[in-house]
């Protein structure tokens, strides 16, 4: 298949109840801010693009105002345009039908006017709460070589705590075999887990959502997945290279710092396959006379005069003299003054401490300041 | 016709930019890198669209294609517009033949037709070629409130540095007596900034007459404004304060950089009232080692640092490798410094390779008298291995056979 013939549905809300933690508690998971500069709808967005498709849908529930603001019309990716491009679809109760987009299930039905309008003959569908860089082609070619109804990408690891966990039994060929459903009970369970990156043709989609529907039923991963295995030729594409989801604040703090490594961030800032984010003009970090700088990932606009260590700086943060930041992500617009410490925090939008605080947090429990705050 | 505009601005972009030497080789001075992400027409655009002004002509003339490419559809900037926006203005062919832009007032002669499309009211005439953040709207409301026909820019400049500049004699009511083109001599210190506002309607039968008029250079500053001088048009000059640099040498582009890492520096481009605007590459935030050292510099977006960094300014994407050393330097995007180099007081333009345990450029305390300055490394030089490259000296692309 023909990469512009593929229809690019992205979920800005992941589905599940504790997606991604505290970061989700005024947001969507898909305006999650990521890795310096970046927002994790940045990732599917960019490889949507970067393979040659034309035509996204993002589906949105609530809390999406920061998601709108930082897709805007869709430029950065060159996906505003007069013929296809970007759109955003929020919820919306049509009078025969009162459904919004409460469930992966019910987002998909109450679209069903965009699929059918949209001229691809694929869809392909993403979640937000995964990161990646891979190539969709090599996917679309596997769909292509197998003869399969559906392709789900998947990820051999440790199960992620989430609810709709879908497991799969593979056989040597990749056909999924079998299908289990986890409700976050088999987290850390060495298993094949779903990435939620499915594959199939529109109008099997669109069947398959309008049958369930019509039959009351509620689960995409249960009733329309797992229930059609035996008549459908359903194949597991592995994921290779740097990936990780997110299932909670945790997840997130280890998938930032993964950054910190070298061959991690080659694979997912892959310069021939870029990835793409809202610009914001800012001017290039500044490092003073005291600036002490290891390890560690700084966006533009921050201005640096104390020391930072194995961390991450997203844009216009300010690291006064004598400040220390270790093991930390700071988010857009955070102060860190003087003489304070920060050990293992994660600091969301425009956080400021003020002078001689310590704040340490664990490893394996950073300590998370929410947007906004002072301390 | 489209909607009127007040005000529209022409930015003059057609300067090759000589004394800028291999760095305007295959470049228009104004598409020059500046300041870590920026290139010098950055600021006149960002000044334009902070100003209000939504409408600019960039004429361009000498090596275009980066520059036009660059500019684009003027989307970093909002010029993107269905009402005016940035306009790319090349010579072109007419009945009576092909011109070149002569000079700078032939230039916005044979655009008669653009401006008028307009109808604006006042015309802006910028150059882009300097560094500097000011609001045009003020200059504007000047122009309007002394009724004047012509209205130019004045930064008053340290006494000893006047001879460098054209100067300015104004009188207290702020009109124009007498101009000076760098006198030995100065008798003022207040120096022209080539930032003038005039009145459509003045300039435009100037420009026609200029264009008739036998031996004429058709230049602003040399012909059109004493003209207008001296047929006793309006004439006034409009103060301004602050930051201001001409960066057409080599010497004066690599201080106004380092001016940007100084602690005293007298321009913020960190202010979010001001902006500067520029097209941005798409790159990962920057990277810094844990053998890394990072002071007293500007760092862009994809730069991966594991060597030591002081008092320099690095562009996007610029890799600096273990053990190397970057002092008092500028380096262009995509530039990579080898394991064990050594650079300071240089230019790296883009995409260049110092390669291992190189050095380039040198201290002034370390140079015989005299045979000081920047080192100046072209667009996608390689410097071999080991290899030394002395003070002052500025290394070209071999060319192709």
């Amino acid at each position: 298949m023909r990469a512009n013939n593929v229809l690019g549905i992205i979920h800005a809300q992941s589905y599940g109840p504790n997606a991604n933690g505290e970061l989700t508690s005024i947001r969507t998971s898909a305006s999650v801010p990521f890795g310096g500069r970046y927002r994790m709808i940045d990732f599917p967005l960019s490889d949507m693009v970067n393979a040659g498709m034309t035509q996204v849908g993002i589906i949105t529930e609530t809390n999406f105002q920061s998601l709108v603001d930082h897709v805007g019309s869709g430029r950065p990716w060159d996906l505003a345009r007069k013929r296809e491009g970007m759109f955003i679809l929020p919820p919306y109760n049509t009078s025969s039908a009162m459904i919004g987009h409460e469930t992966r299930l019910s987002s998909l039905y109450s679209i069903s006017d965009f699929l059918n309008k949209s001229r691809q003959e694929y869809v392909l569908m993403t979640d937000t709460n995964t990161l990646y860089n891979i190539n969709y082609r090599d996917l679309f070619k596997f769909h292509d070589e197998k003869g399969a109804d559906i392709t789900i990408v998947y990820k051999h690891g440790k199960a992620p705590a989430l609810s709709d966990l879908m497991m799969f039994a593979i056989g040597d060929d990749k056909r999924i075999n079998e299908i289990s459903i986890s409700n976050g009970g088999d987290a850390g369970v060495e298993t094949n887990y779903s990435f939620n990156i499915i594959l199939m043709r529109k109008s099997l989609l669109e069947y398959l959502v309008r049958n369930a529907i019509a039959h009351n039923y509620t689960s995409f991963e249960r009733d329309v997945i797992q229930a059609n295995l035996p008549n459908l030729k359903v194949y597991g594409y592995p994921i290779t290279g740097y990936s990780a989801m997110i299932d909670s604040l945790k997840t997130y703090y280890k998938a930032s710092l993964d950054l910190l490594h070298p061959e991690n961030r080659k694979a997912l800032f892959d310069p021939s396959k870029p990835i793409d984010t809202k610009i914001c003009d800012n001017v290039p970090a500044t490092y003073g006379l005291d600036a002490k700088v290891s390890n560690s990932l700084i966006a533009d606009g921050c201005v640096i005069e104390g020391t930072v260590e194995n961390s991450i700086l997203f844009r216009d943060v300010k690291v006064e003299r004598g400040a220390v930041i270790k093991n930390s992500i700071i988010m857009q617009g955070s102060v860190v003054s003087t003489n304070s410490t920060l050990n293992a925090v994660i600091t969301d939008k425009n956080a400021v401490i003020t002078p001689n605080k310590n704040l340490s947090g664990d490893e394996s429990y950073p300590i998370f300041i929410s947007k906004g705050t002072t301390v | 016709m489209a909607r009127k505009n007040e005000c529209i601005a022409m930015l003059l972009a057609g300067g090759q930019g000589s004394r800028l030497g291999i760095l305007t080789k295959k470049i228009a001075k104004p598409a020059v890198p500046f300041g870590g992400k920026y290139r010098i027409i950055d600021f006149p655009l960002s000044n334009c669209v902070n100003s209000g002004i939504h409408t600019v002509g960039v004429l361009t003339q000498y090596q275009p294609l980066e520059l036009n490419d660059y500019i684009g559809n003027g989307e970093p900037w909002d010029l993107d517009r269905t009402d005016g926006g940035v306009h790319i203005l090349s010579p072109y062919q007419q009945i009576e033949g092909t011109e070149w832009y002569k000079g700078t007032a032939n230039a916005i002669y044979q655009n008669i037709n653009f401006i008028d499309k307009y109808d604006p009211e006042y015309v802006a005439i910028l150059s882009g070629d300097h560094i500097y953040k000011m609001d045009y709207g003020e200059m504007l409301a000047f122009h309007k409130e002394k009724e004047a026909a012509c209205t130019i820019a004045m930064l008053e400049v340290d006494w000893e540095e006047a001879s460098r500049f054209g100067l300015m004699i104004v009188n207290d009511d702020g009109t124009i007596a007498e101009f000076e083109e760098k006198p030995a001599n100065p008798r003022s210190n207040k120096a022209s900034m080539g930032v003038y506002i005039f009145t459509w309607k003045k300039l435009r039968q100037y420009l026609i007459d200029d264009e008739a008029k036998e031996g004429s250079s058709n230049d602003f500053g040399k012909d059109v404004i004493p003209t207008m001088h001296n047929a006793g048009e309006k004439m006034v000059a409009y103060p301004f304060k602050g930051y201001w640099r001409d960066v057409g040498t080599i010497d004066s582009l690599w201080t106004a950089n380092m001016d940007l890492i100084s602690p005293e520096a007298e321009i913020n481009l960190d202010d979010p009232t001001w902006k500067i605007y520029a097209r941005s590459p798409s790159a990962p935030p920057q990277y810094i080692s844990s053998h890394a050292r990072v002071r007293n510099s500007m760092v862009a977006e994809g730069c991966n640092i594991e060597g030591d960094v002081d008092f320099s300014v690095l562009f996007a994407n610029v890799t600096v490798e273990e053990g190397a050393v970057v002092r008092d330097s500028i380096v262009m995007p995509g530039s990579i410094i080898k394991k064990g180099a050594i650079v300071q007081y240089a230019i790296v333009a883009e995409n260049a390779t110092i390669g291992e345990n190189a050095q380039v450029g040198a201290r002034e305390q370390d140079c015989e008298k005299g045979e000081w300055g920047i080192t100046v490394i072209g667009e996608n030089v390689t410097i071999n291995d080991k290899e030394k490259v002395p003070a002052k000296s500025m290394i070209s692309e071999k060319e192709e056979a």
